[in-house]
């Protein structure tokens, strides 16, 4: 392999094995039957499953609620700022290609604030998975509109409901150039959102996963339904996406899709009656950033051999 | 032409030659952009630093890429100095000028820059062109400057060029360069070397045509001139390079072993990049060009993070938009390098055109307790050297370290000594060993606030970082004794950096009348204003200093030994004979406001916001002025 800079030159092959334990942090602090638990269950259970060194894996966040999860799980972690987890991520990329990166983002952190990162983060396509865990609501500032909360829906800020319609993410994400790989899980259905991790964790390239997450603090009622109702859940099922047997037995309704079809996935992501959960698009010809900008790396003798002839260059 | 500038329209048939013998010369060329005056600035420049000739050369840049030609705001081109010894500033003003048109040369005179016993030697092609409007045009500039004591000399660019290629427009440049050689008696093969090396990327054809300009330059020259220019030169060097401050800022950055830059376009930052970016190619590194300056932030601190210090380079309008970053990367004691190429503000302001205004920002920017380090390169060969330090403090520090250059520097050339390139100045790879059992991300030592870095693939260090209070564990904390010991530490690494510096150098005797303090691009002029004046018989004496924050020990013991201390700055500063200023409501220039909060001492200031470099002889006049009304009995 390539190297980029000096730096991926450590990662040796290991024979340790990792355990729920390795990766287990400080009790999380979220409020109780808080979405967030399950995704970080669901995380968890990610890297024994792929076995992932915890030194060589870093998950960067914002600032939110869900931006703390970083804090609960013993990989190297960078709780950033608001909206902001993105450039960080691929600044961490871009020096360090052999690190697992993992994004952890909030509705308002990732749709709205860092709206722009995420648009252009897409078009990097660089190896990374993203989460945007989507309780359609700003959590840790209590109650606020988010651009993902429905028309209609009140809040602190916008007291007689939302005035906008929501920003639908899938639409968003599937509209960007390059975009590589997009699908939605919901936290209540673990396995659903166990498979998904899987899967955008193994697609090379940027895995933007839009995590439908209950906050029973401000939005139980925008989860109902998608809980108690197996009915108003469709499952995008196929080889190259999630197909988990085991829900077909609850969730009856399901669409064979495949994840190469782009139009079709755009389609599938318009808001309809039901919930959709699976990967609508993926594509690993897509180009990606750190293939491209990846390159030799020289040692200090040639460096200065360079620097010298550069010099050389300006003499007087 | 009955104007009072005196037109030589018949050069005399074999004039007498007059030669001026000078120990120094301030010459420009301009033209209408992309007529390639500064190509012929250049050239001029390198083959005068090459003959042992002190250089600083300057860009005379309109704002935008292509104004209408032959416009006054559209002036573009080249100033150079050229001295015997070394020189350090653009000087005072022009003493002769090489104008493609007339309105290029008014929108030089209109701002002040030509000397009144300057001299002119301009393209005539205008002066019986055939379109009425351009002939008019010609008449009410030379109108305009009638009185101005030019000598005006017309030269028959194109015509004569005509004779070499098909089009002047592309050409002229060298044959004005072939003027100046014969002018000032350059070395014709070093000019034919140069020429060649300019142009012979192009092709061999195009380096020929170029030299054969450059030859009926000269030759015209030596036809019809009747004076030449002799600047003495001092030889018996050292080995030199010559460059501008951006582009030894990015050598400087690889010097310094940096493999990381992310960066948003922005004047007169973004020539940095360019450099980088073509130097990062062949020398292993990325150049990001981020999809926004808050994004650049994040990236090279995420790169910096996770791998060797990384840095972002912008303008002011980019600083703004990067603080919260900064904040987060001090918080986190994330080693960052920030540069900083101040342009005019506030706001897009003067975007390519000089000011030191971002001094304050750059240090108390950043909302909540930041303490970073603020430094600022003075010359040209600073900017390399500035890098390198600015990468080994923030590496050794956890620490922000805001390198403050600006337009004055970015484009400035000047031959320096050429820097004897160091293997220790590369960054080392970071250390990806395993963490000894117990140590924490920040362990601080409370001898000197310090904490050794973890980064991520190093076994058993793993910890989640964050910009929220914190323990030593990295734990998010926020009870009032952590964040008051950790912001103790925080504050303590600058205290301990402080304590190594050495206090600055006085230049002139140690104790006087009056003390000027600079920083930044302005110790040149400052340094020239000083000696002219210690000539003079005037007490003054100067420092500069490059440490800004924390700021060099040992100031209140300098300002001590002088009746008055002002800073020189180019920023805004009220006068204090303003009639609408007191005491009380003055605005001082921001190192003077530092200087006073810091050292309790009641430090003056004199500043301007031309848009231009200060000239010596006005802080010279500043000098005076402050002298006789303050000091003198
Ligand atoms: C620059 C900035 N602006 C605003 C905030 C305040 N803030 C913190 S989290 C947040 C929104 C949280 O909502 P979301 O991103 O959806 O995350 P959640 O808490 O719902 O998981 C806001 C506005 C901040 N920390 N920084
Ligand atoms: S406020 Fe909502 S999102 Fe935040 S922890 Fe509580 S339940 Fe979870
Ligand atoms: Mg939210």
């Amino acid at each position: 392999m390539n190297e980029l800079c000096s730096l991926a030159v450590y990662g040796a092959g290991d024979d340790r094995s990792f355990a729920l334990g390795d990766y287990e942090g400080p009790l999380p602090r979220w409020c109780p039957g808080c979405g967030d638990h399950s995704v970080l269950a669901a995380v968890q259970r990610l890297l024994v499953a792929e076995q992932l060194a915890p030194e060589r894996t870093v998950f960067v966040s914002g600032i939110g609620c869900s931006s703390r999860l970083p804090h609960y799980v013993r990989t190297y972690g960078f709780h950033g700022i608001h909206g902001r987890a993105l450039p960080v991520a691929t600044g961490i990329k871009l020096h360090r290609p052999d690190l697992s990166v993992f994004v952890v983002m909030g509705d308002g952190d990732c749709t709205s604030i860092g709206a722009g990162h995420w648009l252009h983060a897409t078009r990097y396509n660089m190896d990374m998975v993203a989460l945007l865990l989507d309780n359609n609501i700003y959590g840790l500032t209590k109650n606020q509109t988010s651009p993902t909360t429905p028309q209609g829906y009140p809040s602190n800020t916008q007291p007689r409901g939302s005035y906008l319609p929501a920003l639908n993410p899938l639409e968003a994400t599937l509209g960007m150039t390059n975009a590589s790989f997009v699908a939605q899980t919901a936290e209540w259905i673990p396995a659903h959102l166990f498979a998904t991790l899987q899967a955008a964790h193994r697609h090379r390239g940027f895995s933007f996963v839009r995590v439908l997450q209950r906050c029973p603090k401000y939005t139980a009622p925008l989860f109902e339904e998608g809980m108690r109702k197996p009915d108003v859940i469709e499952l995008l099922v196929h080889d190259d996406g999630v197909t988990v047997p085991a829900l077909a037995g609850v969730y009856k309704h399901s669409i064979h899709h495949d994840p190469l079809d782009l139009d079709g996935a755009r389609r599938l992501a318009e808001e309809g009656d039901r919930i959709r959960l699976g990967v609508f698009f993926r594509d690993e010809s897509r180009s990606r950033y750190e293939d491209i900008r990846r390159l030799r790396s020289f040692t200090a003798e040639e460096k200065i051999d360079l620097l010298e002839g550069e010099l050389e260059r300006h003499a007087v | 032409m009955a104007t009072g500038v005196d037109v030589l329209t018949e050069p005399p048939s074999r004039p007498e030659i007059r030669t001026i013998r000078t120990s120094e010369h301030v010459l420009e060329i301009v033209s209408d952009s992309g007529e390639g005056a500064q190509k012929c600035g250049q050239i001029f420049g390198n083959v005068s630093a090459r003959m042992g000739n002190g250089v600083w050369t300057v860009e005379i840049i309109p704002a935008e890429i292509e104004p209408p030609p032959r416009s006054p705001a559209g002036a573009s081109g080249n100033r150079v100095r050229i001295g015997k010894g070394p020189v350090t500033n653009w000087g005072d003003e022009t003493e002769l000028v090489v104008a493609f048109n007339e309105q290029a040369l008014l929108g030089r005179h209109r701002l002040g820059a030509l000397a009144s016993h300057a001299t002119v030697l301009i393209e005539n092609l205008w002066a019986t062109h055939a379109d009425p409007g351009i002939r008019g045009q010609w008449s009410e500039a030379l109108a305009e400057m009638e009185g101005s004591g030019y000598r005006i000399v017309e030269v028959p660019m194109e015509e004569r060029c005509l004779t070499v290629v098909e089009n002047a427009r592309r050409g002229k440049n060298m044959f004005v360069l072939g003027l100046l050689a014969w002018i000032y008696d350059r070395d014709r093969d070093l000019c034919r070397d140069q020429i060649e090396g300019a142009f012979r990327k192009k092709s061999e054809e195009v380096a020929a045509a170029n030299v054969r300009l450059f030859e009926e330059g000269y030759d015209w020259a030596a036809e019809n001139l009747d004076f030449r220019i002799d600047v003495e030169t001092s030889q018996a060097r050292e080995p030199m390079v010559v460059m501008n401050g951006n582009d030894a800022i990015a050598f400087g950055a690889v010097a310094a072993g940096m493999e990381l830059a992310a960066m948003y376009p922005i004047t007169p930052a973004t020539s940095v990049s360019h450099r980088l970016g073509e130097m990062f190619e062949r020398f292993g590194g990325v150049l990001h060009q981020a999809e926004d300056e808050i994004a650049a932030a994040g990236v090279a601190i995420g790169a910096s993070y996770a791998g060797k210090v990384a840095f972002t380079i912008t303008s002011g309008p980019g600083l703004a938009l990067k603080t919260e970053f900064l904040g987060l990367s001090i918080m986190a004691e994330i080693p960052l390098v920030v540069v900083d190429v101040q342009r005019g503000g506030p706001s897009t302001g003067l975007p390519t055109k000089v000011e030191q205004s971002d001094l304050l920002a750059a240090i108390f920017g950043q909302p909540g307790d930041a303490p970073h380090v603020v430094i600022a390169p003075a010359t040209i060969e600073e900017c390399f050297h500035v890098m390198v330090t600015a990468r080994r403090i923030a590496e050794a520090f956890r620490a922000v370290v805001l390198v403050l250059s600006d337009a004055n520097l970015a484009t400035g050339m000047q031959p320096f000594r050429r820097p004897a390139i160091d293997p220790a100045w590369l960054a080392e790879s970071p250390d990806q060993s395993p963490v000894p059992e117990g140590m924490q991300p920040y362990q601080w030592d409370p001898r000197t606030g310090l904490s050794a870095r973890i980064m991520p693939g190093q076994p058993g260090g793993m910890h989640t970082l964050t910009g929220l209070a914190h323990d030593e564990a990295s734990h998010v904390v926020y009870d009032s004794s952590t964040h008051q010991r950790s912001s103790t530490m925080r504050s303590r690494k600058m205290a301990v950096l402080q304590r190594a510096l050495q206090p600055p150098e006085v230049n002139g005797p140690p104790e006087g009348k009056l003390l000027l303090v600079g920083w930044g691009s302005t110790k040149g002029a400052i340094e020239e204003a000083v000696s002219r004046a210690r000539s003079e018989g005037l007490s003054v004496s100067s420092i500069h200093l490059r440490f800004l924050s924390p700021l060099e020990p040992g100031l209140r013991g300098i300002f001590d030994r002088f009746g008055k201390v002002m800073t020189v700055e180019i920023n805004y500063s009220d006068e204090p004979d303003d009639p609408y200023i007191t005491e009380e409501n003055r605005r001082r220039g921001q190192m003077a406001f530092l200087l006073r909060a810091q050292t309790l001492v009641d430090v003056d200031c004199w500043t301007r916001v031309p848009g231009e470099p200060l000239r010596p002889r006005l802080i010279l006049d500043a000098i005076r002025g402050r002298m006789r009304k303050e000091l003198m009995p």
